[in-house]
This record gives C-alpha cells, structure tokens and sequence, in this order.
C-alpha cells in the first residue's frame, strides 16, 4: 500500500468515527429527555459533523479521483466505512448513549491533542479545531457518567450495565494494523500506546468518581477499520443515504 | 431520571457578550445543579457566538416587584423630567451609556 493509499485509509478511519456516531446522536433529536439535553446532543452531533466533513473533504482530494465529502458520505457502500464499531453501536437508554460518547471522548480528545503535532498539516489543521470541542464533549459525558453512576440505584446500575456491554467494542480503538503503522512511521499518526494511557487514566478517574467499575477486557470486537460491521451499521446507512440512492445528485 | 423536567429547579440565565458589557438576561431552563445550569445554557444560548460568560442564578432567588404595585412605582417618575440628563450632548463614539 503506498504512502498516499494509507494517508487516504487513515483519514477515512479518523472520518467515520465521526460521521457515525454524529448520525446515532442525531437520531435523538426532539427525543431527548429534556429540552436542555436534546440541545446538547445535536450540538454535539454538530460538531462531529464538523469536523467529518473536513476529513471527507481531505481524502476526496488524497484520493485524487473527484470524490467529494457528499460522494463519500452517501455513496461508499458498508464494507468501506471504516468506522470503529463502537460509534455504530445503538442508542438504548440513555446511559448507553452517554457511556458510548465518553468511552469515545475519552479516545478523541487525546488522540486531537496527538494529531495537533502530526507531520500532516492539514489532519493538525483539522484537529486544531476539534481540541477544543472534544474537550467540551468529554467534560459533558464524564459529568453526566458520574450523576448516573454516583446517582440512584437505578441510575447506577444502568450506567454500568451500558459500561459492561459497550467495554468489549474499546478495544479496536486502540489496535494498530499495517496502515496504522505506516501512519505513525511518517508522523502522522501518533503511538496508540500513548493515546490508550491517556485513556485509561480518563477512564479511571471518572469511573472512580462515578462509583462504577471498570470492566475487565474480555473478548474484544475488532474489524470495523477493515470495513467489516455489525448489522446495525446497515440499517444507519440506509436511512442516511436514502435520499442520495433514490434522488441522484439531489440538492436542497 | 424523572420524565419530568419540572422536577429539577429553574435556572435565571445571564450572558455577556462581550468583555466589560453587563451580563444581560436572556432567558430560563432547567437544571438540577449549578454546573448542569452553566452546560445547559452554554448550548443553549451561546451556540451563535452570543457570549464570553456565562452567570446562572436560581429562579427561586430572584424577587421580583408586585405588577399591582406598578402604578405606585413607577408612574410618579412620569413628569420628572429634569430627573434625564437630556441636556448634555453625548461625546461622538461613546456607545454604550
């Protein structure tokens, strides 16, 4: 694989973790459980959108072939989103949905700080901006993980139940295949060793103050950066891409 | 969590919008601490660049006057109006007094 085809693979990666988990986000939109909460979230979701739509945009011009964000975004079929499957994981309550954003904040944001120093300048570019967002999205999941957790019974037990079921999809986060080597060989890329530290000492401090335990690693799910997904990230595009299917090229 | 929002108290919102203006009401919503107040109304109400801070108060801090009482208040100042400092010209540039 050459230099350009894993900057392109990486970028993609970076982009599809963002676009997936902006989509389950949104899909709480004028369903939160209270007004101030649905705000939130669609911001949140925003923000994530934000920052795929740069990366999209990146690698339709990495790619060199005309691709751009929208392309990329609506017309890649599944075995080509190389998202990690903990993004495409569904809502459930809303602890799941809390504990799925944290255990990923608690992955972003370390991993924007790494990118801030990455020997590509547009990818530093993009994750200047992101920073300062994923700070706000991890202070936001970690306050809401330690009120579920330091909560009520019932709170607290719906926290770690989403904690035990959502553990076994953090693994992937951390795995560094050929591309991902080849990222880190050119600089571009940071030691995912130092981006799970990062994440292990957020993961520990909060759950400590939240009460909850951490779960041990058991089986870990893995495959997502190779394209290959659970069922439910099917269902996910067909729901986004269905206009762009049905009505080519349509504009609004 | 309660299905009713109305169960976590009311919050009084106040932004800045700028470095030395007066922090202006802008509105309420719910919260069930200060912090929450602070988050909520930084998405709420700050997601067009409205503001650089942000104050909180408890809605239930607040007194307000009586609207019976309006007459009594404040209608006595309507023929003060040697009480306005209309006769001094405003120095060109001074926008905010």
């Amino acid at each position: 694989m050459s230099q350009t085809n894993a900057l392109f693979t990486y970028t993609l990666r970076l982009a599809d973790d963002l676009l997936i988990l902006s989509h389950r986000l949104g899909e709480w939109c004028g369903h939160g459980p209270v007004l101030e909460e649905d705000i939130a979230l669609t911001n949140r979701a925003l923000d994530h959108i934000g920052e795929a739509r740069n990366l999209l945009t990146y690698a339709g011009e990495l790619e060199g072939k005309g691709r751009t964000e929208d392309d990329l975004a609506f017309l890649r079929p599944e075995r080509q989103f190389l998202n990690t499957k903990l993004v495409e994981q569904p809502n459930g309550d809303y602890a799941h949905t809390i504990v799925r954003s944290f255990l990923f904040d608690a992955y972003h944001l370390p991993l924007a700080e790494a990118l801030l120093k990455s020997s590509d300048a547009q990818l530093a570019a993009i994750a200047g901006k992101a920073v300062k967002e994923a700070q706000y999205h991890l202070r936001h999941s970690s306050d809401w993980l330690i009120r579920f957790g330091d909560g009520t019974e019932e709170s607290h037990q719906r926290a770690q139940a989403a904690l035990d079921n959502l553990w076994t999809f953090t693994g992937d986060l951390f795995t560094q295949d050929e591309v991902h080597q080849a990222m880190v060989k050119a600089g571009v890329a940071p030691d995912l060793a130092k981006i799970k530290a990062a994440f292990d000492a957020t993961v520990d401090t909060v759950l400590s103050e939240a009460t909850l335990n951490r779960p041990t690693d058991g089986f870990m799910a893995s495959g997502g950066r190779q394209g290959k997904h659970g069922e439910q990230l099917g269902f996910i595009l067909a729901e986004m891409q269905y206009l762009q299917r049905a009505y080519p090229g349509a504009t609004w | 969590m309660s299905n009713n929002p109305n169960n976590w108290p009311l919050w009084e919102i106040f932004i800045q919008s700028k470095r030395g203006l007066e922090h202006k009401h802008v509105g309420s919503l719910h919260a069930a601490d200060p912090q929450m107040a602070i988050e909520n109304a930084r998405d709420v109400y700050t997601r067009r660049q409205e503001g650089q801070s942000i104050w909180v108060v408890p809605a239930e801090a607040i007194s307000a006057s009586q609207p019976d009482d309006a007459a009594m208040l404040f209608d006595p100042a309507d023929d003060k109006t040697y009480r306005h400092p209309t006769f001094y010209t405003m120095p060109e540039g001074a926008k905010y007094i």
